[in-house]
């Protein structure tokens, strides 16, 4: 304990690279998997192509898709960017599926109810496709959020900094503590992102339609889960 | 992209597939991923697949399920690979802990999930024909929800088989070696090629996955599936009339 206190302020400047490493890849995934993910509900041919393109790309190891980013972008290797751009490609790639099954599990009748009161497309869409999508895409956001928050540290394998370094570092001097207080912070931040996640479903959902058991259910054990 | 050129190059070097002093040869590598990935897999499998049919069967334990399986994906696989290393030694054990670890969450979801989507009616349908409880399970549950047993089989293959890559960083082998040896020389080349060899492997890996995925599982299931979504009033997106939508719905 001893050791955390004395080397508090490191410590924190990890967790803020870590928290900072992370949110960017979820914030940016989730915006991006809403087109997405609206486009694979309205047609077969998009649905099977991000869904495909989306499982592929969430099949390749975190360690071998952060090395190929330089590479195909032409980064330097120890450049953050990597990093965020490689966790915005999983988070994509896993967001869209919760989206497309969002977007989808919003009742026909409603939608055409919808536009015979004479709602536009756009109006229908953020007022009543949007917000009848939000749980299951809550759903699907609280996933990426633990698995990107798990994932950044991985990162410190190439040297991106992050909790990921407590774990590398504590390895090589053989010093447990270093590497428990990685684990823990990593599994608060994860926890107090998925609180916050949640706080916010509550505040953007306040009518707190209760999905189904049965539809998160389904949505939870078919979203990806977080690639090592 | 040059670099890519010189990755490839380096895989096709016929030198670096002769096991030699100071260099194991790729298929050795191959050969270390995929006994990792074996030996975590069946215990997975062993663990998994009787608490889930349980599970399934019942209905009970399953908010406790989901509450660990959510909270094993918070952990970093690093970090729980560093302590295990530290604290039991290099060799098997540590990884193999670590890959059952994350290999039971997907596998588990999806065999309850699979028992689970079995329409309720046609399992009180068996009851009623007077089938026991085991020829349920066995004749009636396992089969009709097979689709998403095999589905979280698949998941859970790709994660152990993603996650072995890690061990290369704890000097365990595998095809990670290249990547991260590679890495810690500034032999880029080396490193790509490394890059690529995973990549490819997971990738032939979920390829070889889904076609038997498709061979496999029971053809009365896919028609019904709609069906039973409509029967049960769930909601059925308005796509998903096509039978290529239930199918990568797994």
């Amino acid at each position: 304990m001893n050791w955390v206190w004395t080397n508090f302020d490191m410590i924190w400047g990890l967790t803020l690279s870590q928290i900072w490493l992370s949110v960017i890849p979820i914030v940016v995934g989730f915006l991006l998997s809403i087109p997405l993910g609206y486009a694979a509900s309205r047609s077969k041919a998009a649905r099977s192509i991000l869904l495909s393109a989306g499982g592929i790309l969430y099949t390749i190891p975190s360690l071998a898709l952060f090395v190929s980013i330089p590479v195909v972008i032409g980064t330097s290797l120890l450049d953050p960017t990597n990093v965020v751009i490689a966790l915005t490609i999983y988070s994509v790639a896993i967001m869209v599926r919760s989206s497309a099954d969002a977007f989808a599990s919003v009742p026909e009748p409603v939608q055409d109810s919808a536009t015979a009161v004479g709602f536009s497309g756009w109006q229908r869409f953020f007022a009543v496709e949007l917000p009848l999508a939000g749980p299951v895409l809550l759903a699907g956001i609280r996933v990426v959020s633990v698995s990107t928050v798990s994932l950044v540290s991985v990162g410190s394998v190439i040297g991106v900094s992050s909790l990921g370094f407590l774990f590398t570092d504590g390895f090589q001097r053989n010093f447990f503590t270093e590497v428990w207080t990685g684990i823990i912070g990593t599994v608060i931040i994860a926890a107090v992102f998925d609180l916050l996640l949640v706080l916010i479903g509550r505040l953007a959902m306040p009518w707190n339609r209760r999905v189904s058991d049965r539809k998160l259910r389904r949505v939870a054990s078919r979203s990806a889960v977080p690639v090592s | 992209m040059n670099l890519i050129l010189q990755g490839l190059a380096w895989i096709f070097t016929p030198s670096h597939w002769v096991t030699s002093v100071g260099n194991v040869s790729i298929s050795t590598r191959i050969g270390e991923h995929f006994y990792y990935t074996g030996v975590s897999l069946l215990v997975t499998v062993l663990i998994a697949v009787p608490i889930g049919l349980a599970i399934g069967h019942t209905g009970k334990g399953r908010g406790i399920a989901i509450v660990l399986s959510n909270a094993s994906r918070a952990l970093p696989t690093l970090g729980l690979l560093a302590v295990l290393i530290l604290g039991v030694g290099i060799g098997l054990l540590p990884v193999a802990i670590v890959l059952v670890i994350l290999g039971i969450p997907p596998l588990l979801a999806g065999v309850y999930s699979g028992l689970e989507s079995v329409d309720r009616q046609t399992i009180d349908a068996a009851r009623a024909m007077g089938m026991t409880e085991l020829q349920i399970l066995v004749k009636v549950e396992i089969p009709l929800g097979f689709e998403l047993i095999f589905g979280g089989f698949r998941a859970a293959t790709l994660q152990i088989i993603a996650t072995v890559t890690l061990a290369a960083y704890y000097s365990l082998g595998g095809l990670g070696h290249y990547l991260v040896f590679g890495l810690a020389q500034n032999d880029y080349p080396q490193m790509v090629a490394g890059a690529i060899l995973v990549i490819v492997l997971a990738l032939a890996v979920d390829g070889i996955l889904a076609v038997i995925q498709r061979f496999v599982v029971p053809g009365v299931s896919r028609g019904t599936t709609r069906q039973r979504r409509t029967a049960r009033g769930g909601a059925i997106p308005p796509v998903a009339q096509s039978r290529t939508l239930i199918k990568e719905g797994q």
